[in-house]
């Protein structure tokens, strides 16, 4: 019933209905083109809809229910730590001395956010061995983009002026060769061993002089841990250049190793993966930036600094690669990772990575006589299969992926590392029950009975969702990118 | 046991055994010895839900919120009023606890609210297309630039001196990164220097970016102004509070080619800064060259309507380096609560918030300046900021206002050397006349 409610809100505006109210205007109100000149205004009102309160309320929580969150079920999203985000830091970022806070309050009046700030780049430079942490960058790609800045000023200030390239395995997320043009770089691509892991012949052979650094996830993407990165570091130092480390992956290794003590020298971390921030359908995100010591210096501006008993916003940083975005990052999504640290304790976070750990390994070991397993060793917090052992049927990991929609499972990160081919990349984080995992491998146990025995009910799968699949080349052939009246 | 991790001993031990382990440990044999940390991390103990709640509270109660201040603070940042169902129904965990619609079957509510929200961004703009937001207003700026850039192939963008000066930092920053000019192009009596504007003009300039009402709160004159930038094949981006379009003409209207701005003022709450969300809509031909996510509409096998992520191209995940841009998420749920708050106040809602704001910035500019103790910076038109100067330091105004918990103007010196003892006020429909007088009351004493 619920799911077949297929109205947009401009469908259901009716011209005269309302669903806000505001007080009367209480001051002598003039004729508005007294104020603002005629030829500066509007001749028409916006074309927004006109609705009731209640059809506001209905059309939303309709909707809703058209969607899939952690809160709905297991989301065994690979690389995106789908983890459960608890209800309490929702209401502590939402308690109105956090909330209702204006960016451009007197320090005085705002010392317990700036506080907060302060222990929590304390707390994260902590977990990963950094020496400060920035919470100014928006997302891990914007995380990445400040990181890539800082490096470049690194280099810059030592009049290293020839630095212009960036490594990037081939098994990186895409953002990182991405960010890396964007901060004016060159890309080097270098392919990974049989292993996925890097190949120190091929990195030997792309370093010298030009390099400026290393883009490198540890875990990889593939799950496993870069047990050469001690070499890896030495040999990406010796030829001058600086290692960066893309934290999609940290919720393995937290209280067991940091990427501070591995060499690297530059990090950000996804707060909405690791530190349980929600993923909001996509975003706010929050990807802080983590230097060591000589690099702080390049941190964006503002940096929070205590002097006394004050917290301050330190503007005075001549060295600084200079602002990256308004204000002072996603303080909402900060305040939501600094109680998610609080209630774990060091030890919770540590178990937090033991778990995920222990729950990736049983996961792949039940699913590896299935599943084409391509490196069978022990994982980290997340593992690829290559798709069906039986290839038979022409079953690919989409069809795969869209039959799980039909058993409730938000399907796993599919066609991802780009290493693997017919990838299927599976991170079931810690805060998941053995029942629900076992439910789980039941399931992809089953379909890969289907893909046997009624291979059509996979192709043409899913059956049971709001919408089945949807034609994607049509929505790119012929655009509507919005709602037209009569269209 | 802690409240997040489900697993019992009994059920730990079952699990290792499945694998064929003895030992957690085990799982982390493929860390080198010298690369473990060996001692507990140094963090505080975990606390207990009304441990952490005490905590916080204290922490929270440490700062002074505009709920205590009255607030006449704006400079990108808007004290406007949130409706409560905007935010009961933005926090359904169905919305929030879900990923980027990846998978679209079972993401249509996230969809369907993006594709919604784009529709309302191009009413409000009079733009073709809209993308499903940014990270803010500033990195919107930063992204509208490069569109002109990559569009034009020059080298060079022009900004405005009236353009919020974080967001000409945040625009520097990048451009550096690009090899991209920033010229700044001074202001005349609180508005662009048409005529300076002019003289820059030349055939390396990408395009010019005016914000609109600007920094002051002043609204720009555009109709020079386009004809120049156009005449030189430039692009002209303009940087809207898009609560002013409840009155103000449409950008597309002076001939703006895209369209950006912070959409915070738009059911988002103040947050210390952020989450807000920015926005960015352009003309049919210069969609290709848009960053970041769009959804579009388009049907499934059963010829239902449905909606999907969309010209996916021109994005990291399948470009990498030669993307477009190198965001990756959105403001998924900024722009959701965006969508929730244009639906609510809708077509007479939000002219009735832009109508009040006028009416009582207008009526708070007169009461301040009715005895000349304080009078306008400028003599144009303006929405809801004004500025105002006086013989007292903007500090001791502020701090004097503080002491009536009043949170009073931007200091404007700060950005502006030039503009001593001036401060920039925001007056919204929240304030009432009871307020402004208290306002004038108190800064006539001072």
């Amino acid at each position: 019933m619920m799911k077949d409610y297929n109205k947009l809100i401009f469908e259901i505006s009716k011209e005269g209905r309302i669903a806000y109210s505001l007080p009367p205007c209480d001051v002598d109100e003039k004729e508005l083109n007294t104020l603002i000149p005629d030829s500066f205004l509007r001749s028409e009102d916006v074309d927004l809809p006109e609705v009731s309160e209640v059809d506001v309320v209905r059309h939303f929580t309709n909707i809703s229910n058209k969607n899939y969150g952690v809160d709905t079920g297991f989301y065994p999203l690979g690389s995106c730590t789908m983890k459960y985000n608890p209800k309490i830091n929702e209401d502590m970022a939402n308690l109105s001395g956090f909330s209702n806070l204006h960016p451009y309050q007197p320090e005085d009046t705002v010392q317990g956010a700036l506080e907060l700030m302060y222990h929590l780049d304390q707390m994260l430079s902590e977990i990963t061995g950094m020496e400060r942490v920035s919470l100014q960058p928006a997302a891990g790609a914007h995380g990445e983009l400040a990181g890539l800045m800082i490096i470049k000023a690194y280099h810059e200030s030592r009049g290293d002026n020839k630095r212009n390239k960036i490594i990037v395995p081939d098994s990186a997320h895409g953002t990182n060769p991405a960010s890396a043009a964007v901060a004016g770089f060159e890309i080097i691509e270098i392919e990974s061993d049989k292993n996925g892991a890097v190949d120190l012949d091929k990195l030997k052979e792309v370093l010298n002089d030009e390099i400026a650094g290393l883009m490198l996830t540890n875990p990889s993407t593939l799950g496993l841990f870069e047990k050469n990165i001690k070499e890896i570091a030495d040999l990406v130092h010796e030829a001058g250049g600086l290692l960066y480390y893309d934290g999609a992956n940290t919720n393995a290794i937290m209280g067991i190793a940091r990427p501070g003590d591995m060499g690297f020298d530059v990090i950000h971390l996804n707060l909405h993966k690791t530190f349980s921030t929600p993923h909001g359908g996509g975003g706010p995100g929050s990807g802080p930036i983590g230097v060591r010591k000589d690099l702080v210096k390049f941190l964006p501006v503002p940096v929070v600094e205590k002097q006394g008993d004050k917290y301050v916003l330190d503007y005075d940083r001549p060295e600084s690669i200079g602002k990256i975005k308004s204000f002072y990052g996603h303080f909402g999504v900060a305040i939501k990772a600094y109680s998610y640290i609080l209630s774990m304790g060091a030890e919770g976070l540590k178990k937090v990575s033991e778990k995920a750990v222990l729950n990736a390994n049983y996961v792949m070991n039940k699913l590896k006589d299935h599943y084409y397993l391509p490196i069978d060793q022990v994982c980290k917090h997340e593992f690829v299969l290559g798709g069906l052992i039986n290839k038979e049927n022409n079953i690919s990991t989409l069809d795969v992926a869209k039959r799980l929609l039909d058993y409730g499972y938000h399907p796993p990160t599919v066609y991802f590392p780009l290493i693997v081919s017919e990838a299927i990349m599976i991170e079931p984080t810690e805060t998941e029950s053995k029942e629900t995992l076992d439910g789980f491998i039941d399931t992809m146990i089953k379909i890969a009975q289907e893909a046997d025995e009624n291979p059509e009910l996979l192709k043409s799968a899913p059956h049971n969702t709001p919408v089945r699949r949807i034609d994607e080349a049509k929505a790119a052939r012929n655009l509507i990118l919005k709602w037209e009246k009569n269209k | 046991m802690h409240r997040y991790l489900p697993h019992t001993e009994a059920d730990e031990k079952l699990m290792l055994e499945s694998i064929g382990a003895q030992s957690i440990d085990d799982l982390f044999n493929d860390i080198p010895e010298n690369l473990r940390l060996n001692r507990k991390l140094d963090l505080p103990e975990p606390m207990s839900e009304m441990e952490l709640v005490s905590h916080m509270k204290d922490l929270s109660t440490a700062n002074k919120s505009i709920d205590e201040l009255v607030c006449f603070l704006g400079a990108g940042a808007y004290d406007h009023y949130i409706p409560s169902i905007v935010k009961h129904l933005a926090m359904r965990s169905e919305f929030y606890t879900a990923y980027t619609p990846y998978q679209p079957e079972i993401s249509q509510g996230t969809l369907q609210a993006i594709f919604e929200y784009q529709t309302m961004i191009c009413n409000l703009t009079g733009m073709d297309v809209s993308n499903a937001s940014m990270y803010d207003g500033a990195t919107a700026c930063v992204e509208a630039a490069m569109m002109a850039v990559e569009s034009t192939r020059r080298d060079s963008v022009v900004v405005s001196s009236t353009v919020h000066p974080e967001v000409r930092e945040v625009l520097k920053s990048y451009m550096k990164f690009r090899d991209v000019k920033v010229i700044e192009v001074d202001m005349a009596d609180g508005v662009t220097d048409w005529e300076k504007l002019k003289a820059l003009m030349g055939k390396d300039i990408a395009g010019v970016i005016i914000q609109n009402p600007n920094f002051f709160g002043i609204i720009e004159d555009l109709t020079d102004i386009e004809k120049i930038v156009h005449e030189n094949k430039s692009l002209l981006i303009s940087y809207v509070d898009p609560i002013s379009l409840g009155i103000i003409k449409s950008p597309s209207e002076y001939g703006a080619d895209i369209v950006i701005g912070e959409g915070q003022s738009l059911g988002n709450s103040l947050n210390y800064g952020g989450p807000y969300l920015g926005f960015l809509a352009t003309t049919s031909k210069l969609m290709r060259k848009m960053p970041g996510r769009i959804v579009g509409q388009s049907n499934d096998v059963d010829g239902k309507r449905a909606f999907v992520l969309t010209l996916q191209a021109r994005e990291q995940h399948i470009r990498r380096y030669k993307a477009t841009s190198n965001i990756c998420s959105n403001q998924g749920l900024n722009a959701l609560i965006a969508a929730i708050y244009m639906i609510t106040m809708g077509k007479k809602g939000l002219r009735e918030v832009a109508v009040q704001s006028t009416q009582k910035a207008h009526y708070a500019l007169e009461q301040l300046t009715k005895t000349g103790k304080f009078k306008p910076l400028f003599n144009k038109p303006f929405f809801k900021e004004f500025a105002i100067t006086g013989s007292v330091e903007s500090k001791k105004v502020n701090s004097e206002l503080l002491k009536h918990n009043i949170l009073g103007g931007y200091e404007l010196e700060k950005d502006y050397p030039e503009l001593k003892n001036s401060l920039l006020l925001c007056v919204t429909e929240k304030r009432t006349k009871k307020q402004i007088d208290k306002l004038a009351e108190v800064m006539e004493v001072i």
